[in-house]
């Protein structure tokens, strides 16, 4: 009697049931793997989002002569002599006029009143006089900076209850600004200062940006495309193609793997052993990071390039031999193009792991506290050599400050970090789309 | 008759083994000559000797006398680039460049400086497609992929970069069995043309092709060159008794 096909006999069930496992298992695991992005995603994005807004309070202020410029001359020397201690109090004065103008009455005292402004408003208010003598003696209008808790407070982080218990600020001074604010002075609109202002210290975390750091990882970047990526092609392409398969090539090969897979902050040990104690460069330049960054991203280049070439058929160097080409000639003129989408697609994400790596750069000294625009050039420090920090130090530097506004701030980094690396591999997802060429 | 290629002793070792023994074989011009044999048997090893493509394998090492012209083609003086340009070679599976057709064809005369301008180096190409018969059905789009043309297409204009470079030899591996029958018909009468220019010489798998595009046919059986004759006698009248069995199926 010949078996019907309508029946599934118990081995193909337990075959079925077997398959129907599987697939449960895999849509588990993704389950897992999405969840785990969506809660990563949601706790940057809410604790971050709010960094890219800051609250500003708009104020007349008088800047009287008899204060910022005793001589009257205008001498910018003798100006730079008065310090922003000066220029709060002419600040103070200021804000007190307003509320006064306005007919709002507190019962802070003048000392509480002042501090809705943020520590930063003084040297904001100064830094615009010295660029601009002629405005002594006039009053202007200037925008400046809430204090962090008022910031908070706009943000949602700072509440009535919870200012009740804190010791820099008050509910009294929140309904003070709410006052302020019903009267069209204050505004909280996008941050550009959180990607362009340096770091500030740790009292002042409204007036902290990125500015330095993401020229410093700029810089960085730089470096390592300009290092990794020629020596690492050709590194690949003389041992892929030129070199004799022996056992020197053999063991080189097998410490180019084992390199990829050293931690990052042995890199950090020997650069700062080699870079800093040895060759003297820079402690904390962009220089230094770099070069340190380009040991570590050669591995993954040499090992993605050796790939892209090893991909590219025989039969195309043999066509390239056949007709006469040169060993040089057939892999500078039909393999490399072929292996470039693939070559700069392990750059890109070689340059992408650069960008985030933390560990080797806190031990060449990159997480110092850096308000000065690093320059990329000075005959002084060299290309490159003037002190800097780079994004995930930054993020590093804030999450050990001890003002929650920091952690917004950190958080705020991190998107700006995750930003600039989704950039770079939607560069290395377009690039390999677009040269992928098919044989 | 003076013969094109001499071969003489030709032994080839891929590491410890033993791939060619004592191959002795003299090649004419303007003839084509036929290399057929079982798989794995050293005739496109052999083939592959005639224009140093084995020093590109680190394991191969080649000894006796291989002489092109009366020049020994193993002399220390004697530079793999220029031998292949006098040498060219059609390989099994069709391999063009991914450029465009007119690029695939210039190729070669570029890099060995054969043409002087954009003009001549037109002449060149527009010569080597109709030579190899695929100048009608290419040149109205001379910029199209060389990967976008059919296989049987491919193999014309691998055959045409191949001769662009103004070979006197051309090698062809297997050149016919990644194709169908009506493009292999297009390719052995290009090889019967080619015949008035060149000394060609083919490894193939196809004893009726042999018989069909070769005047002189080698047999080749565990790396020895067993027989070696006008086509004619192989096939009908073959002294050993191995190139009976082959020719008439018994073995391979």
């Amino acid at each position: 009697m010949t078996r019907s096909l309508l029946n599934v006999d118990a081995r193909t069930a337990k075959r079925n049931a077997s398959e129907k496992r599987f697939r449960g298992y895999g849509l588990a695991a993704i389950f897992v793997a999405v969840l785990a992005l969506i809660m990563l995603m949601t706790s940057i994005l809410t604790a971050g989002l709010s960094a890219f807004q800051q609250t500003y309070i708009t104020i007349d202020v008088a800047l009287p002569e008899d204060q910022l410029d005793k001589s009257g001359v205008r001498d910018p020397a003798a100006m730079a002599k008065v310090t922003t201690i000066r220029y709060a109090k002419v600040l103070k004065q200021a804000l007190l006029a307003q509320l006064e103008a306005e007919g709002i009455t507190t019962t802070l005292s003048d000392k509480d009143v002042a501090k809705i402004l943020s520590k930063e408003a003084a040297a904001t208010v100064r830094s615009r006089v010295l660029a601009n003598p002629d405005l002594i003696g006039t009053t202007i209008r200037i925008e400046l900076l809430a204090s962090g808790r008022i910031d908070g407070f706009y943000k949602g982080r700072v509440t009535m209850a919870s200012a009740a218990l804190d010791g820099n600020t008050s509910p009294e001074a929140l309904q003070l600004v709410e006052q302020l604010a019903e009267r069209g002075w204050v505004e909280t609109k996008f941050n550009w200062a959180f990607l362009t202002a340096p770091d500030a210290s740790d009292q002042r975390p409204e007036a902290a940006g990125l500015g330095v750091a993401i020229l410093g990882s700029l810089y960085m970047m730089f470096v390592v495309l300009f290092l990794a990526l020629p020596i690492g092609v050709a590194a690949s392409v003389y041992l892929e193609e030129f070199a004799p398969k022996n056992r020197w090539t053999d063991i080189i090969e097998v410490n180019i793997a084992n390199l990829a897979a050293v931690p990052s902050i042995v890199y950090g040990i020997l650069g700062l052993a080699i870079f800093i104690n040895f060759a003297q460069l820079n402690q904390s330049s962009p220089l230094v990071g770099g070069l340190v960054l380009t040991l570590m991203t050669l591995p993954t280049i040499i090992i993605s390039t050796r790939a892209a070439l090893k991909s590219v058929p025989p039969s195309i160097r043999d066509a390239a031999l056949g007709v006469g080409a040169s060993k040089m000639q057939s892999v500078f003129h039909h393999v490399l193009p072929l292996a470039a989408p693939g070559i700069l697609t392990g750059t890109i994400i070689g340059l992408a792991q650069a960008l985030g790596e933390t560990a080797p750069l806190l031990l060449i000294g990159m997480v110092a506290f850096v308000r000065e625009y690093p320059a990329a050039y000075t005959s002084d420090a060299g290309l490159f050599g003037e002190a800097s920090t780079a994004l995930p130090v930054q993020v590093f530097n804030w999450t050990q400050r001890a003002d929650p506004a920091f952690v917004e701030r950190a958080s705020g980094a991190i998107i700006t970090l995750l930003v600039f690396l989704l950039f770079m591999n939607a560069i290395a997802i377009y690039l390999r789309r677009r040269f992928e060429r098919r044989w | 008759m003076t013969s094109k290629i001499s071969a003489q002793n030709v032994q080839v070792f891929y590491g410890d083994n033993h791939a060619i023994k004592d191959v002795n074989v003299e090649i004419a011009d303007h003839e084509v000559t036929a290399f057929i044999g079982p798989s794995g048997c050293g005739k496109s090893t052999f083939l592959r000797t005639i224009n140093r493509m084995n020093d590109t394998i680190d394991i191969c090492r080649v000894t006796g006398d291989i002489r092109i012209d009366g020049e020994d083609i193993y002399d220390p003086k004697v530079d793999p680039v220029q031998l292949r340009a006098k040498v060219g070679m059609v390989f099994q599976k069709p391999n063009p460049f991914p450029k465009s057709i007119y690029d695939n064809v210039a190729y070669g005369p570029k890099i060995h400086g054969l043409a002087q301008d954009k003009a001549a180096l037109d002449e060149i190409v527009e010569n080597a497609l109709r030579k190899a018969a695929l100048w009608n059905e290419a040149k109205d789009r001379l910029d199209a992929p060389g990967t976008g043309l059919s296989g049987g297409q491919q193999q014309r204009l691998c055959i045409a970069r191949a001769i662009a470079t103004a070979p006197e030899v051309l090698l062809m591996d297997e050149p016919c069995s990644a194709l169908d029958p009506i493009a292999t018909a297009q390719v052995e009468e290009l090889i019967d043309e080619l015949r008035q220019s060149f000394s060609v010489v083919i490894v193939t798998h196809s004893m009726q092709q042999a018989a069909r595009v070769s005047q002189k046919t080698a047999f080749f059986h565990l790396g020895n060159l067993v027989e070696f004759d006008d086509t004619d006698k192989i096939f009908t009248n073959p002294e050993d008794p191995r190139t009976e069995s082959y020719i008439s199926g018994r073995i391979g």
